[in-house]
């Protein structure tokens, strides 16, 4: 009798794609870099791990740092369709009520819920975190979600006002999404900071295009397959992965952009985005948070950078 | 000109013929709907319930138990715990404890999340809630499955999001629970007022002692159950059923720091009396008996829509329901004859029957009431106008009806029948109706009917209501401040304003 | 404008489009269960206007649709017949032969349809040729353009005029609601085409979406109601268009049979323009019969 290899042991390895209007593609251009395992695992990240330039990472490569993943280097082309795909679904998402995306958001906390063990899975072999700090991560990020789907039915009525003026007309201003933003996420911590700032700006309607930690990509790519499953309308929420450098002057100069999250960290691309955003007077909201695990690291200052004030003006008379 | 006998019969003849030869509207049984019942076989009803308190359900130290019935067709559902002092005692402790020990130790955030998962098991049980509620209530099954039940799953999971946001409700203050808040509802949206109670006082961090009304404790009860499954924290919500003494007891307990009561104004002086000289704190949610006025640019075919659902909604067992009709005399004639013709499409029937549009009336005692004061209206001169429908044999039930010819001086113009009996007056100007629309005691709701914008902001600034609905009637939300003027009560409850109940502010 | 027309049009109430919305929605909770299933799709199918306006429409297309008109299950002689076929003119002499003492009427679109942008000579043409050829109902379309421009009188003295070249035949007059966009529109185009003498009031061409939706469709009965209440004749309804479940077509007689009562269950006051939902509402009926979900293979296309 043959003695048969048990095969079914083989993993199916995944590949991680693109997230761009509610599908997940490659990308068009063909390129791809590799992912390695954190050089030293259990040793945490460290400010400078943070600050190491991209190439770095992926140029050493090695027996003692297994591969990861190959992942899509998103091109120009592939940000134009996210953002093309953005302006689509935003007024459909603009419109659904408070109480809907709120359920969504809470739905997305639901499903990460569920999704936590590979997550934080990907943390540690990514950065090399310990299983507690991997699992506060993923725990921080889901409070982050619950937090936020909380704001859904309430940002209106504190940002909203009803206006004495002095003549005899009804004067009420009420905050409205500006439209397609686009978000340079932190590149850590890659997930709950991506988080951070893409939950802020969809609860208010926006439709949002990311560009996604470079140094650290995969954990936010598996975090796509959240918003993949959370009833979550295509087109609202796009993940690229991708080097900044390249992708950063396009989104910044694109003309159905209308406002940026700056939360890149790097001066020079920040500095880049300032003075591109100017050609059709992006709004920009650069940040520099210290610690995304804080209190101070959520709140109605996020929604609110990415809201419009609309104020309308009525008779009272008969 | 004088005329003779002959000339007279002559004339009524005539009148008489015209008016039968005009045009009606036939509402009869061409194509008629087959019964539609709701299935109820998934509801898990028990024999006997308990009292809830301290987590658990509990037999009452009163020993006293009492029927509840379908009030459709009178049989008995189950039998329900009755507290008696004790037993609100033991419940007030046991909310103490859970407050002391448990609840305010929870992070906001953690607090939010029970709450949300209150919220999600409701969803999940929502067709079970929605039958049992019409069971027990006799509301129609399309607005327990509809309003009641969405709504009540609206409530908890809007507040569950306030758990982490008081300070941005507050700004500039330190805001904290007030500690065990005692709630009394009433009979007409049982769980959804439960829902209204519970919700924002569990999100501010305060425990709970809940008394359902008499004749509706079940969904109450079943929303302990849920409690239970959500793991929410012993003794932070309790449940004691029972009538007026009951709720009497929990009123007067010496440690319970906020009553927030709903029903009857005559009740709620009572309770204002009753805390007088404590430190206790107060919300009212009382009567109503809302002007909904009609002009003549109002888009006519909606706003007929407007007094069906003002009045006839929930057998107008609503504290807000649009119970006087004000309508513009240019218009008058045409808008009763569209209410009318519609009155005739309403199907009064079994609760369960997916097409049932009027149910039961909740209580034998609720159905006199109505009877008395329709006797009455008939008594002091206004012209009745009754629906046709049929009424079954068993059960209480009243059929929808208004009266015209109503003088502001009527009992039936002053008075809430709490029942599908709407008073009709007219006017000729925006004044007089706004005057004619203050003049009660009341001041809980009211309806403008207009195609003119400016008018409408015009109006509502000069109505004495704390909820105006322009172009519609009888929506809530929880986001949306609901409350009265007057003898209507006083508080809010929804949105940012239902939350200034439930925290101490320093 | 004319004082008389003028002074019609004024009187006429707006709608609020939330409200109307609502009620259409809450009328579509009626469960249509069993027996009154059955009867509605019975009577639903006979008032069905079967319908072919297409480019490439022939003799052979014709002939097979009147088949089915006239028998619309084989092998069963108790289903309906169904009230009309719907065609373009020059398909209308072979109708009116296939269709000969069967009891279903032959509809022809008229007046330059769908678009109704020809001289009104040619619209009146249109009709009477039609008519001559055997059309018992004209379906014609008016001019949106004109009533978009306000031009009420234009839109009101065209509906006269092709009304008097019908002759013997009924005349139903299209709105085209997708077009008119809002429910004051298309209320102030009810009573505008009722008092020009129209027999039916209908929605739509059927060639643009949207087409019947049941708010739409509200609005028209609701106007019905104010026209016959105050001059005592009853006007027809055709909802046409975008109607393809049997699902849809009970809905539509409930908001008949809940706005416009019992005298208008019947197809001498309500038509609905379709084609597709004749083989489901047979479908429906035969699970209704059998208790089983049915298969489209089953049932004839014709």
């Amino acid at each position: 009798m043959l003695d048969r290899p048990r095969d079914s042991a083989l993993e199916v390895r995944k590949t991680y794609k693109l997230y761009v209007g509610g599908e997940f593609i490659r990308t068009e251009s063909g390129r791809y870099d590799p992912v390695y395992a954190a050089a030293r695992p259990g040793k945490g990240r460290s400010a400078s791990a943070q600050r190491r330039a991209p190439s770095a990472q992926r140029l050493s490569a090695g027996a003692q740092r297994p591969l990861l993943a190959n992942i899509s280097r998103g091109s120009r082309k592939d940000l134009r369709e996210a953002v093309r795909k953005a302006r689509a679904a935003q007024p459909g998402w603009a419109s659904k009520s408070a109480y809907l995306k709120g359920q969504i958001l809470y739905r997305m906390a639901e499903m990460l819920e569920g999704r936590a063990p590979s997550l934080a899975k990907l943390l540690k072999e990514s950065h090399g975190l310990s299983p507690a700090a991997a699992q506060r991560e993923v725990r921080a990020t889901i409070d982050r979600l619950v937090h936020y789907a909380g704001w859904s039915d309430k940002y209106g009525a504190i940002l909203g006002t009803v206006n004495p003026v002095a003549s005899s007309y009804f004067d009420f201003s009420v905050p409205e999404p500006v439209g397609v933003v686009g978000i340079v996420a932190p590149e850590t911590p890659d997930l709950l900071g991506l988080v951070s700032h893409l939950a802020p700006v969809v609860v208010s309607g926006n439709a949002a295009v990311v560009l996604l930690s470079e140094t650290f990509p995969l954990p936010a790519l598996e975090f796509a397959e959240v918003l993949a499953t959370s009833d979550l309308p295509g087109g609202v929420a796009n993940l690229l992965s991708g080097h900044k450098e390249e992708l950063v002057p396009h989104l910044a100069r694109h003309m159905d952009v209308l406002a940026i999250a700056d939360a890149g960290g790097d001066a020079a691309l920040s500095k880049t985005i300032a003075s591109d955003a100017a050609v059709n007077v992006k709004r920009v909201k650069r940040y520099d948070v210290s610690d995304y695990f804080a209190e101070k690291a959520q709140g109605l200052d996020f929604i609110e950078a990415f809201t419009e004030i609309k104020t309308t003006w009525h008779p009272i008379g008969v | 000109m004088s005329t003779t006998l002959a000339d007279e019969k002559a004339r009524t003849e005539a009148l008489k013929k015209i008016e039968a030869e005009k045009p009606r509207l036939e509402f009869g049984g061409a194509w008629e709907y087959a019964p539609a019942p709701e299935s109820k076989d998934h509801v898990r009803l028990e024999k006997r319930y308990g009292l809830f308190v301290g987590g658990e359900f509990v037999a009452p130290r009163s020993k006293k138990y009492f029927e509840t019935i379908n009030p459709a067709t009178e049989e008995v559902l189950a039998e329900v715990a009755e507290g008696n002092a004790a037993d609100i005692d033991a419940a007030v402790r046991a909310a103490e404890e859970a407050y002391e020990k448990r609840w305010r130790k929870l992070s906001p955030a953690q607090r939010g999340k029970y709450i949300y998962r209150i919220a999600r098991l409701l969803q999940e049980k929502s067709r079970e809630l929605a039958v049992l509620e019409s069971m027990n209530g006799g509301k129609p099954i399309k607005e327990s499955r509809d309003v009641d039940v969405p709504l009540a799953v609206a409530h908890f999971f809007y507040h569950a999001g306030w758990s982490d946001k008081l300070d941005y409700a507050f700004p500039r203050h330190r805001v904290s629970p007030i500690g065990v808040c005692g709630q009394i509802i009433p009979w007409n949206f049982p769980l959804l007022m439960a829902a209204w109670k519970i919700a924002p006082a569990l999100a501010c961090g305060n425990t709970i002692v809940l008394k359902p009304a008499e004749t509706t404790p079940l969904t109450s009860l079943h929303l302990a159950k849920i409690c239970q499954e959500a793991d929410l924290p012993p003794g932070v919500v309790n449940i004691v059923p029972g009538a007026g003494e009951t709720g009497a007891h929990l009123v007067n307990h010496p440690r319970v720091r906020k009553i927030a009561f709903t029903g009857s104004t005559d009740v709620g002086k009572i309770i204002q009396r009753s805390i007088a000289g404590t430190a206790k704190r107060l919300t009212l949610e009382l009567g109503g008996k809302a002007a909904n006025i009609i002009f003549e640019d109002a888009p006519l075919d909606q706003a007929v829509e407007g007094i069906i659902n003002g009045i006839y909604f929930n057998q107008g067992h609503v504290c807000c329901a649009g119970s006087r009709l004000l309508v513009q005399e240019s218009v008058a004639t045409a808008v009763l004859g569209k209410l009318s013709d519609r009155i005739a499409t309403l199907r009064l029937g079994d609760p369960l029957d997916k097409n049932t549009d009027v149910g039961a009336i909740n209580s034998k005692m609720q159905l006199e009431k109505i009877r008395e004061l329709v006797a009455c209206g008939v008594e002091e001169g206004a012209e009745i106008h009754q629906s046709a429908c049929a009424i079954p044999s068993r059960g209480f039930w009243f059929p929808p009806t208004f009266f015209t010819g109503v003088a502001q001086s009527h009992r039936i113009a002053r008075e809430e029948i709490f029942g599908p009996v709407l008073a009709v007056m007219t006017f000729r100007t925006p004044e007089e109706a706004v005057e004619k629309a203050n003049n009660i005691p009341y001041g809980l709701s009211a309806g403008v009917w207009t195609d003119k914008g400016s008018k409408i902001f015009q109006i509502t600034s000069k109505m004495k209501a704390g909820v105006i609905w322009a172009n519609t009637f009888n929506k809530f939300d929880p986001s949306s401040p609901f409350g009265g003027y007057k003898e209507s009560g006083f508080g809010r409850e929804g949105g940012v304003h239902g939350l200034r109940a439930y925290v101490e502010l320093s | 404008m004319s004082a008389v027309l003028s002074l019609d049009l004024a009187r006429v109430p707006t709608v609020d489009q939330v409200g109307i919305d609502e009620r259409a929605a809450s009328l579509a909770k009626r469960s249509i269960k069993t027996t009154a299933k059955r009867a509605g799709i019975r009577l639903a199918m006979s008032m069905l206007d079967l319908t072919t306006l297409e480019g490439k429409d022939s003799e052979g297309k014709v002939r097979q649709l009147c088949q089915k008109a006239i028998r619309p299950m084989p092998g069963d002689a108790t289903i309906p017949h169904v009230a009309a076929v719907c065609v373009y003119p020059n398909l209308v002499s072979v109708a009116k032969e296939v269709l000969a003492g069967s009891g279903v009427k032959v509809a022809s679109v008229a007046t330059g349809f769908p678009a109704g942008l020809v001289p009104l000579p040619v619209k009146i043409e249109d009709t009477r040729q039609a008519v001559a050829m055997g059309a018992d109902e004209i379906d014609m379309v008016i001019d949106r353009g004109a009533f978009l421009a306000g031009d009420y009188d234009r839109v009101f003295e065209e509906i006269v005029a092709v009304k008097d070249a019908c002759g013997p035949a009924r005349l139903k007059v299209i709105l085209e609601t997708g077009e008119l966009e809002t429910y004051d529109n298309v209320r102030r185009a009810s009573h505008l085409a009722m008092g020009a003498g129209a027999d039916f009031i209908k929605t739509s061409t059927g060639k643009i979406q949207p087409a019947a939706t049941p708010s739409v469709v509200l609005v028209m009965l609701e106007a019905i109601r104010d026209h016959y209440l105050e001059t005592g004749r009853r006007v027809g309804m055709k909802p046409a268009g975008g109607i393809r479940t049997s699902k849809q077509a009970l809905h539509l007689l409930v908001l008949v049979k809940e706005t416009l009562g019992d005298a208008w269950l019947t197809p001498d006051l309500f038509r609905i323009g379709a084609s597709t939902v004749a083989n489901d509402l047979l479908m429906q009926l035969v699970k209704e019969t059998t208790g089983r979900y049915q298969n489209e293979d089953y049932f004839t296309k014709d």
